[in-house]
């Protein structure tokens, strides 16, 4: 029990650790790291290559999904560690916005689940976008990007919210110019690219390179995965079968081990009231059959990620999974017609079945890879935002006095 | 199917003219002998499939563990090893069992006829869920489950077998995302969508099977290399399909040889839960081939089928339609042999009555009716049929299977095999590089500080791993490892020790 409550601990902490140990050990030259980020082999090429532990197991198919113990999709690697951590500068960096303001973490934050706990993102007008803002844990596996699917590489998703003008507002001249007016940068992309030039389409692949690198499969439920049943408590287990019941349904696109199958779905989840029914990937597709059609997210790191859905509607995991509960197409406006996935029926689950799903989701939590912030940024704009750092600092006191009473009741046994 | 998609078939079938092909008006008939002739050339090369030339599974032999009525199934799976075989004595259970174990045998005893029961008493969700490989289950009675009798998810190398399974949710037998498994002489009733329902699969075999009363008898959905035999499929909606749903993550269906079937009486009422798949299906469909390729029909005796003995189509011509771009909705290469067809499409639908016409059939009877999409089809005595949209069929150019006995491998599928030193280098940098790094403080200290404490003594550090204790005044203490078990933290350890960066 004792182990259990401080490996629970342990997570959250490293976080805090993580942070010190940047502040004191990073050089205030911005050298970028010639070794790759936790989970990956350096190979002899000097490139990234990812290991896990999924890396045992094959899957019908190769797609890798399905059961506990199958492989996972081939995934996006094999970039350079200098090229990864240039990524995490820019990615990090204000001076990506039109007006310094914003950066990509502002809307995926790490302690957020990188994610940024809100409905609907707010970009650089101070205006809320049209959706929310979906992790980016593990989507080296995925090959669409946005709620509807219209991206299919990290670069070209990367396009996306730049030049949003309500999200990062820039131009690719203007981001071009202020990267390339900085010496730091200059000589970073001098270094990592073949063609030594700052341009959007280098930019957009360091930051690709750094977002593949955010793994999360060592999660207590991945424990369980690998033959190790303790690592789930007997509710964590029922809410598991639950789950990949074929009366809940939820396995059957968000499979495990990412718990998505990387398809768009038209479940019919609600819009906030007041707002426009959103088509979805009926744009992406000029298909009326994907009207109100979105991504499947994956459930990693998904109690960390509220509120649910593309329009953030729900606040808890309770109501997003009572959503699917309420019976099929229940939330659809009079006025639409939607073909709605066969998935999405009427459960009829139990509240206590409900509650041991959300209890089994809180079992795919795994930050242990988290990425160092920077502690400063080439462009000296503060990292991420005040806000955050403000919020970081609380933690650590937080952590800490846990920690204290702890080792306290330590004591006491 | 919407009228308007009637008026584009009959349209397209107007443009192209009325085949006369082989049997035609005033031609003489084309026999082809099925006693001899040629077998199937094409389909499923196994040396070809590099799952399939793995080492063979080490299936350990375990012991025995007998479950006597009012004990649970679940306590002897948690308390079974790979190998193990749990005898279910006869008597009722009601608990859901999941194995995410390899090599579980569940063997329900049946003494002069009395069963070993699962019932679900119409709350439980589904009676046998597994993921591991090497999974058995027979003999089991199971029903009143509110979803599946036995569901597989990726587990290789099944057996599913002699389970007597009614009235029970969704599915009766769904094994999914699974490659090299076995269906047989089930018998399996009142299901709401498909008695047998193999989803995602590879190289499978469903045969000696009885299923009856249900929305769909036996389906075979985005799959590839199976076969469905010698089963006696009655009374359902439809009996066997061959289908691509759309929306799924494995795209395809293809060499699937459905042969030796009765598909009989097809005509319960299709009570399926509204928006499934199945619920599309006119009540009355003896075979249905929709999207899959590759699908050859043989030896079937079909017969009393009220829609239609064998209905081809596409996804635009039947159904909701695809949403996918990414799934091919024709139905290719469809290879018809002989089947004894006999009083199907008595009272069918609409849309083939229109399809039937178009060909001055008359409508009472359709046994073989083809719309939309799809390229290379073949069928051999088409003479025999009431047939409708296969008149620019080709002839085929074999007449039986008898040359491919089963898709199943000759070895079961291995698990990838990784050699310790992999395992280590897997699990080091998978796990504790998140903490670790060669050279610096990180959470935990540096590797090559643990190296010079522990270099000649990899079993130490594994015990380490396995149960830590703090040592370091300026470092947190590290969480146990005892989940990965002894091998790979040994491996993991061994590892550390020797790696230099």
């Amino acid at each position: 029990m004792l182990s259990r409550l401080l490996a629970a601990i342990w997570l959250p902490l490293s976080l805090t650790w993580f942070s010190l140990y940047s502040i004191s050990s990073v050089a205030s030259d911005f050298k970028l790291r010639s070794q790759c980020p936790p989970s990956f082999e350096k190979t002899s090429a000097g490139v990234c290559k990812l290991r896990t532990m999924y890396q045992f197991y094959d899957s019908v198919q190769g797609r890798g999904l399905g059961g506990t113990q199958t492989s996972l999709p081939e995934a996006r690697d094999g970039f350079s560690p200098e090229k990864i951590d240039l990524g995490r500068y820019l990615f990090f960096d204000p001076l990506l916005s039109k007006d310094g303001s914003v950066s990509c973490a502002s809307c995926h934050q790490p302690d957020k689940g990188f994610a940024d706990g809100m409905d609907r993102s707010i970009g650089i007008t101070g205006e809320k976008v049209s959706r929310s803002a979906p992790s980016l844990w593990n989507v080296a596996f995925l090959d669409r990007f946005f709620w509807d699917g219209r991206a299919t590489t990290l670069e070209q998703q990367a396009m996306g919210p730049l030049f949003d003008p309500k999200e990062m507002g820039n131009t690719p001249e203007k981001l071009v110019a202020d990267i390339s007016a900085n010496p730091v940068y200059k000589a970073m992309f001098t270094k990592v690219f073949d063609d030594k030039k700052v341009s959007v389409a280098n930019i957009s692949e360091a930051l690709a390179a750094f977002q593949t690198s955010l793994i999360s499969l060592n999660s207590r439920y991945d424990q369980y995965a690998h033959g190790y049943h303790q690592a789930l408590s007997e509710n964590e287990i029922k809410g598991l079968n639950i789950f990949r019941s074929f009366v809940a349904r939820c396995a059957e696109c968000h499979q495990p081990p990412l718990f998505t199958n990387n398809q768009i779905a038209v479940i019919g989840t609600p819009d906030p009231e007041g707002m426009a029914f959103d088509v979805g990937a009926e744009a992406t597709f000029n298909d009326k059959r994907n009207r109100g059609g979105f991504k499947v997210p994956t459930l990693r790191n998904i109690a960390k990620t509220a509120p649910y859905m593309h329009s953030g509607k729900f606040d808890s995991l309770n109501e997003a999974t009572d959503f699917y509960n309420k019976g099929r197409g229940h939330a659809v406006p009079e006025d639409e017609e939607l073909l709605i996935h066969w998935h999405i029926w009427e459960p009829n689950l139990r509240p206590e079945e409900i509650d041991l799903i959300v209890e089994f989701l809180h079992s795919l939590n795994d930050e242990s890879l988290t990425p160092q912030l920077p502690e400063s940024l080439p462009s000296g704009l503060p990292v991420v935002d005040q806000k955050y750092a403000a919020n970081k600092q609380l933690q650590q006191q937080l952590q800490q006095q846990e920690q204290q009473t702890i080792e306290g009741e330590e004591d006491d046994e | 199917m919407s009228k308007g998609k009637i008026l584009s078939v009959v349209l397209i079938a107007a443009a192209f003219g009325v085949g006369n092909y082989y049997g035609g008006l005033n031609s003489s008939p084309v026999i082809t002998s099925s006693s001899g002739g040629a077998s199937f050339g094409g389909g499923y090369d196994k040396s070809q499939d590099q799952d399939a030339s793995a080492e063979a599974v080490q299936q350990v032999q375990g012991e025995v563990r007998v479950v006597n009525d009012g004990e649970s199934i679940m306590a002897a799976v948690k308390a079974a090893n790979p190998g193990d075989t749990i005898q279910v004595m006869p008597g009722k259970y009601h608990e859901t069992v999941y194995v995410d174990k390899e090599d579980i045998k569940i063997v329900g005893v049946i003494k002069e006829g009395a069963r070993a029961t699962m019932d679900g008493q119409g709350k439980l969700n589904d009676a046998i869920l597994y993921s591991g490989n090497n999974f058995v289950v027979e003999n089991m009675t199971i029903t009143g489950y509110k979803g599946n009798g036995i569901m597989g998810q990726a587990g290789n190398n099944f057996i599913i077998r002699n389970n007597l399974i009614v009235d029970t949710g969704v599915y009766g037998i769904f094994p999914q995302l699974g490659k090299n498994g076995i269906v047989e002489h089930n018998v399996i009733s009142g299901i709401e969508d498909a008695a047998i329902y193999v989803g995602m699969s590879d190289n499978i075999h469903v045969a000696h099977n009885e299923v009856f009363d249900s929305v769909a008898g036996i389906e075979i959905e985005n799959s590839r290399h199976a076969i469905v035999e010698n089963n006696y499929v009655h009374d359902n909606t439809g009996g066997i399909l061959a289908f691509i749903t759309p929306g799924l993550p494995i795209k395809t269906t293809y060499d699937v040889i459905i042969r030796n079937n009765f598909v009989v009486n097809n005509n319960t009422e299709n009570f399926a839960i509204p928006g499934s798949t199945v619920a599309m299906i006119p009540a009355g469909s003896g075979i249905i081939v929709w999207a899959g390729d590759d699908v050859i029909i043989e030896g079937n005796i079909i017969s009393n089928n009220k829609t239609g003995g064998i209905l081809v189509s596409d996804h635009n011509s039947f159904g909701a339609g695809s949403n996918d771009p990414e799934s091919e909705p024709n139905p290719d290469r469809t290879m018809i042999l002989d089947n004894f067809m006999m009083n199907n499409g008595y009272d069918t639908i609409d849309e083939v009555k229109a399809l039937l016409a178009i060909e001055l059939k008359g409508s009472d009877s359709a046994d073989i009716i083809k719309v939309g999409g799809g390229v290379d089809s073949c069928i051999i005595n088409r003479h025999r049929y009431t047939t409708a949209g296969v008149s620019d069929w080709k002839e085929c150019d074999f007449t039986n299977t008898k040359n491919i006995e089963t898709y199943l491998l000759d070895k079961p599928v291995a698990p990838r095999d990784i050699d310790p030193s992999e395992r280590g280098k897997i699990a080091y940098l998978g796990i504790c590089t998140g903490c670790h790094t060669y050279t610096d403080r990180m959470i935990g200290p540096p590797v090559n500080i643990i190296q010079a404490l522990y270099m000649d003594n990899p079993q130490g550090l594994a015990d380490y791993i396995a149960n830590p204790t703090k040592k370091r005044e300026d470092y947190p203490e590290m969480p146990p490892q005892n989940y990965l078990d002894e091998g790979t933290r040994l491996a993991v350890a061994e590892y550390m020790l020797k790696t230099s960066n």
